[in-house]
């Protein structure tokens, strides 16, 4: 029993990738229409935000210290980052906390992105097929992969997890069990919250604010918007703007989970296009509901017990639970009926 | 008597209009005298020109769905890789002839095909191409963790000398001595030449058969679903049969193609059914022309020419070629063309692709074919007739 709990939790922190994610991909394609293939790029600049910020709090100044000599009897040269430099052991934590503080930049830089990339290139592709749609999407997606590649090379980049927030939390411990029978690890918890904020706060901001209705309004009907004198456009950018920051701080939290390299996106987006389809196209709560199911999904199928039942089930389970949704209940999981059905 | 039957089954075969037995004719002239005039384009290698055949008759393939349905399929590199497989097998099973190995290619990928598409044909539009991206990114994932026994994962799928080769053994060929043995076809082994002339007669026969596809009423049938499913539906056609069997069909090109590939170097890895191999195809295919017999041989030709000359570009080519340039700017300008060449390609690749969306929906074919009525414009005034021809499109 605590063995299918635990691999519930483990499914859980995948499961909010997979859901912010699909959460984007859904808010641009229920608003613009648009299929983004790109969208998976989205979240692996977002992890390298996380890795550039890293690297530029780790810059270094060379100082010498005269008061120590080394070995050769030469005054010591002692290497700090300048940050730390700068404020002393309020730097040293910052540079700790470089993955979450990182959202940060993640979140100005990918709505920047985003913005340019629906100015640039997506606007123009409102009228054009779903097939030219996914066709552009997808070598943009190539393009920003190896432009990456070109700046950060191809192999993968760890991060640290800050100190403060390694090792593992006894879950268990708290709902009243013996201990270290149902560990957790506090990175993992951390995202978890992390992305059900994230989730909440993109609801909310949809559910509470005037913009969020106008968009709203916006992906039930169009024109009819655009006839109450409301620019829908500019609304629009600035929801692929959101969609783009949202992929980016999923990419950037989870670095420590998974060293990103340029490649990574892809990997990413084939799943969450099915979270997306499995969900219901054009249904935020059914996106970020399948992408939980989904994760949970594959960490169970991932328990060795099921392994050595059905050898590789782990690696498909996903495109197998896309093929049965999609014969089987083609709106997907809470779409509406008649969207994108046939 | 005999003459009759024979005069009525060549007539048959070559049924095709005088326009596309010319085509056919002159296509096939281009693809048999490829060394020469390959050679003054410094691309008349044979490995490189197996894979000009190679991957023309991939796109062709690809073509007779994507072309004529519009049905785009995100997972045919999954057919390449699995006709791959077949044939590297039937190297180690069978024998090394290529043509049991080819002819199963063939067979087991029209059969993953069938598959597939009964599955994937029950949905259209963007759900199809996610669906057709599931099976084959099952089918990667598959091939490089349990399926390692079949597939030898990472490695790769390798003939060796110590393989049973049954039909080899019972016919008495010896294994070549020494070395690990060499696929041949009827006791000829297959070289760099003779490996591309079979890939070139093989590619003449495939674009023989699509155009035969494009030219017939099945053809006709599924270019009403492109246009229209509903209404197709409507007038009593039932399109399910016609759209499954041009996604065989083109599977099985798709597998004649990897079998090919296995053919002319006898190797099999999973990195062949990677979703950017799907990807190629389809931009070889838009690149060309979607839709156009002719098209997707020139988009497949342009990308592997453009593959192997910016690969084989290093800094140093870089170097030399703007050595007339004062010291600063030429550096300025090799570091920034260095990473679009070489490893970079798939970024020049990726742009192209971008590009072509954008500025060329129609590809190559129709661009040129804009270019000319421009031209002949120029010469005599014909409004009304081009404007019914762009209305025609």
């Amino acid at each position: 029993m605590t063995a299918l709990f635990a691999q519930l939790l483990n499914g859980l922190d995948k499961g909010a990738a997979y859901a912010l994610i699909a959460l984007g991909l859904t808010l641009v394609f229920g608003t613009l229409g648009v299929v983004n293939f790109a969208h998976g790029a989205l979240f692996m600049l977002g992890a390298f935000c996380a890795v550039t910020f890293r690297y530029l709090l780790t810059i270094e100044v060379v100082t010498t210290d005269p008061t120590q000599l080394s070995p050769w009897g030469q005054p010591l040269q002692v290497r700090t980052p300048i940050i730390q430099d700068w404020l002393g052991d309020w730097g040293a934590v910052i540079v700790d906390y470089s993955v979450p503080l990182s959202v940060l930049l993640a979140i100005p830089v990918m709505a920047a992105i985003g913005i340019a990339m629906e100015r640039g290139l997506i606007r123009h592709f409102y009228k054009r097929t779903h097939a030219e749609q996914i066709l552009v999407t997808f070598g943009l997606a190539i393009v920003i992969g190896e432009v990456v590649k070109t700046f950060y090379g191809p192999n993968p980049y760890p991060q640290p997890i800050p100190s403060d927030l390694r090792g593992t939390a006894d879950i268990g411990a708290w709902f009243g069990l013996a201990p270290h029978i149902l560990t957790y690890p506090i990175w993992r918890l951390v995202y978890l919250l992390f992305s059900l904020g994230v989730i909440g706060g993109v609801f909310a901001f949809l559910r509470f604010t005037t913009f969020g209705m106008v968009v709203r309004a916006g992906m039930a009907d169009r024109e009819a918007v655009g006839f109450l004198g409301i620019d829908i456009d500019r609304r629009f950018t600035i929801v692929f703007g959101l969609a783009a920051a949202v992929a980016g701080v999923a990419g950037a939290m989870y670095t420590p989970l998974l060293p990103p390299n340029y490649n990574m996106g892809m990997d990413f987006l084939v799943i969450s296009f099915v979270v997306v389809v499995v969900g219901g196209m054009g249904s935020l709560p059914g996106a970020v509901l399948a992408g939980f199911l989904l994760g949970i999904l594959q960490s169970f199928a991932s328990m060795t017990e099921v392994k050595t039942l059905i050898p590789g089930i782990d690696q498909v389970i996903i495109y197998l639970a896309a093929v049965a949704v999609l014969l089987l209940r083609p709106r997907g999981l809470l779409g509406r009926r008649g969207v994108m059905e046939s | 008597m005999n003459t009759l039957i024979r005069q009525s089954g060549l007539s048959r075969l070559f049924d095709l209009s005088r326009r596309d037995v010319i085509t056919l004719l002159i296509f096939a002239a281009v693809v048999l005298t490829m060394p020469i005039w390959l050679a003054p384009l410094g691309a008349a290698y044979p490995g490189l020109m197996q894979k000009f055949a190679i991957y023309a008759i991939f796109a062709i393939g690809f073509n007779i769905l994507f072309g004529l349905t519009g049905y785009l399929s995100f997972g045919h590199a999954a057919f390449l890789g699995v006709g791959s497989y077949t044939a590297v097998w039937s190297f180690k099973l069978l024998t090394m002839d290529i043509l049991p190995a080819i002819l199963f290619a063939i067979v087991v990928s029209g059969v993953f095909a069938l598959v597939i598409g009964y599955f994937s044909l029950r949905r259209s539009g963007i759900y199809f191409s996610i669906l057709t991206l599931a099976f084959a990114q099952m089918c990667y994932s598959l091939a490089y963790s349990v399926l390692t026994p079949i597939t030898q994962g990472e490695t790769g799928l390798l003939v060796a000398r110590g393989d049973p080769r049954v039909l080899d053994t019972m016919l008495g060929v010896q294994a070549q001595t020494g070395g690990v043995p060499q696929p041949s076809m009827l006791g000829t082994t297959i070289t760099g030449y003779t490996g591309f002339y079979v890939c070139a007669v093989v590619l003449i026969l495939a674009f023989y058969v699509s155009q035969k596809i494009f030219a017939s009423p099945f053809g006709m049938a599924l270019r009403g679903i492109k246009s229209n499913q509903t209404r197709m539906v409507y007038t009593g056609f039932n399109t399910k049969p016609y759209m499954l069997a041009a996604f065989v069909i083109s599977g099985m090109f798709a597998g004649l193609a990897g079998g090919l590939l296995a053919a002319t170097d006898p190797i099999a890895g999973a990195e062949r059914m990677r979703w950017t191999e799907s990807g190629n195809v389809v931009l070889m295919t838009i690149l060309g022309g979607v839709g156009t017999v002719i098209g997707p041989v020139i988009g497949a030709w342009v990308i592997k020419y453009f593959e192997n000359i910016f690969s084989a570009i290093n800094t140093g080519t870089l170097n030399e070629w703007f050595a007339f340039l004062p010291d600063g700017l030429q550096g300025v300008f090799v570091t920034v063309l260095s990473k679009f060449v070489g490893e970079g390609w798939h970024l020049t690749l990726g742009l192209l692709f971008v590009l072509i969306v954008v500025f060329l929906p129609g590809g190559l074919l129709e661009g040129s074919q804009r270019l000319a009525a421009r031209f002949r414009r120029k010469k005599q005034p014909q409004r009304r007739e081009l404007r019914q021809m762009e209305a025609g499109e």
